[in-house]
């Protein structure tokens, strides 16, 4: 289908975006990667007066690592995490996740901070980034602002963004020595939304113990979901299998999921439970250096 | 309505047209230039038909405005042909029968041009997670891998012959 019509502009800074969003009013939207805008105004979800599109602004396309946060600009590109080493070597759950988004052609235009903005409980990054404690830098007419992740998705397709507000830059805690992650999705072909996913992110101690841990959800409640009462769990404590499990079933109590088309509410659980287990597993083999 | 002017450079030529913003590059590259090789299948970037190189990379042209191709360089199936001589993957889908209907191909061949200039030497795991977003219904899957593993050898030989 052919979207509805609208108008087109293409600002050169930051600010010039931030005015035309002002001067448009609350029916104009920011077009980044397009890869979840542009099917909803496919199928009219989406009617935007304006599109602003901020690809030409100089400077939003950065991965790097700065101040002891790896720093990803907003129009940082799904593949370019793929294709950057840092990631590569140091963020193992976010290279997983980023091999998990929909598909080759679509990575290579679908932006990383689109995926947050647009609220998509369903989307994949909204759960790693809880698992990693992220911030999402937020720019506007007051200037800038932080925004922990945890405040950042409010509701269903809701998030802490507001009319004028501009997602510029996403920061992820550097992990530090003996840390490893995981991302975990069953999904029923390549470019679907999850059935159920997790994200698990852990750094150890020098005893061994768990001495930090980050879990998200993916799809299984109205907003991404943090899994706290298994995070409580397992802090402070020697990894083992019992321990996992109990990680899995208190996760799987944390979610809420809805009987559709990718499975019943039960099934949902079921994944969650097992995925956060080998989730975990996985996240503390890489921590340990052995995968 | 909002009209602008693009120029694009399409399989080497550079085109200028007015489009209306809310034109899909598919629609224009079909409807207003006759370039009807680029296929469209579900219109919901999910099958990969469609798929073309923007600046290199390989996109759905279903989920990209003609408007954000300003500047840009397209490459479509029927820039892949040079002087009369098949692309070594147009050969490769030939010669392992790549295709039943063809209505994939297109944007098989496309995604594969990119696929390979990443990664010349691939395994057959890698090729099949390279075009996980095509689809075939034609369940081709098996000689397009074969198709792609024959152009992968011919781009690595040494060229036989100067141009």
């Amino acid at each position: 289908m052919i979207p509805p019509s609208f108008e087109y502009l293409v600002p050169s800074s930051l600010p010039e975006a931030i005015a035309l969003l002002h001067q448009h009013g609350d029916e104009a939207k920011v077009l980044a990667g397009g890869h979840s805008l542009i099917p909803a105004m496919r199928i009219r979800f989406a009617q935007p007066s304006h599109l602003i599109d901020i690809s030409q602004i100089e400077g939003l396309s950065y991965i790097r690592e700065e101040g002891g946060f790896l720093k990803i600009g907003a129009m940082a590109r799904e593949v370019a995490l793929e294709d950057t080493a840092l990631v590569v070597e140091k963020y193992p759950l976010l290279l997983d996740t980023a091999k998990m988004i929909a598909d080759p052609q679509v990575r290579n235009l679908a932006t990383v901070g689109g995926n947050l903005a647009h609220g998509d409980p369903a989307n994949d990054h909204p759960a790693t980034m809880l698992a990693y404690r992220a911030e999402i830098v937020i720019h506007s007419n007051a200037g800038e602002r932080v925004v922990p992740v945890d405040d950042f998705f409010t509701d269903f397709f809701t998030t802490a963004l507001e009319h004028g507000d501009i997602l510029t830059e996403i920061r992820i805690p550097a992990p530090p020595a003996n840390s490893g992650g995981c991302y975990l999705k069953v999904e029923r072909k390549v470019g679907d939304y999850a059935a159920a996913a997790v994200a698990a992110q852990l750094s150890l101690a020098g005893d061994g113990s768990i001495a930090q841990v980050g879990i998200g959800l993916t799809n299984v409640a109205p907003v991404p979901t943090r899994a706290s009462a298994a995070e409580a769990l397992l802090q402070g404590q020697p990894p083992s299998e019992t321990l996992f499990a109990q990680a899995g079933q208190a996760a799987a109590e944390a979610s809420s999921p809805a009987d559709d088309l990718r499975g019943s509410a039960d099934y949902k659980q079921s994944l969650i439970r097992e995925l956060t287990q080998r989730a975990l597993r996985k996240a503390v083999e890489r921590a340990q250096g052995r995968s | 309505m909002s009209h602008h002017k693009v120029t694009i450079e399409i399989n080497g030529e550079s085109v200028e047209r007015e489009v209306d913003s809310r034109k899909l590059l598919v629609h224009m590259l079909r409807d207003d230039l006759q370039l009807t090789g680029t296929h469209i299948g579900c219109d919901t970037s999910s099958c990969g038909a469609c798929t073309i190189l923007l600046d290199g990379k390989a996109v759905k042209s279903c989920t990209v405005f003609a408007v954000q191709a300003h500047g840009k360089r397209v490459e479509t199936i029927e820039g892949m042909e040079q002087n009369g001589q098949l692309h070594p993957l147009q050969e490769g889908f030939h010669e392992e029968h790549g295709l039943q209907c063809g209505f994939c191909t297109p944007g098989m061949i496309m995604r594969a041009k990119e696929f390979l200039e990443k990664n010349p030497n691939p395994t057959e795991e890698e090729i099949r997670w390279g075009i996980s977003g095509n689809l075939c219904r034609c369940t081709g899957y098996v000689n397009i891998v074969k198709a792609i593993q024959y152009a992968a050898e011919k781009m690595n030989q040494p060229q036989q012959e100067a141009a």
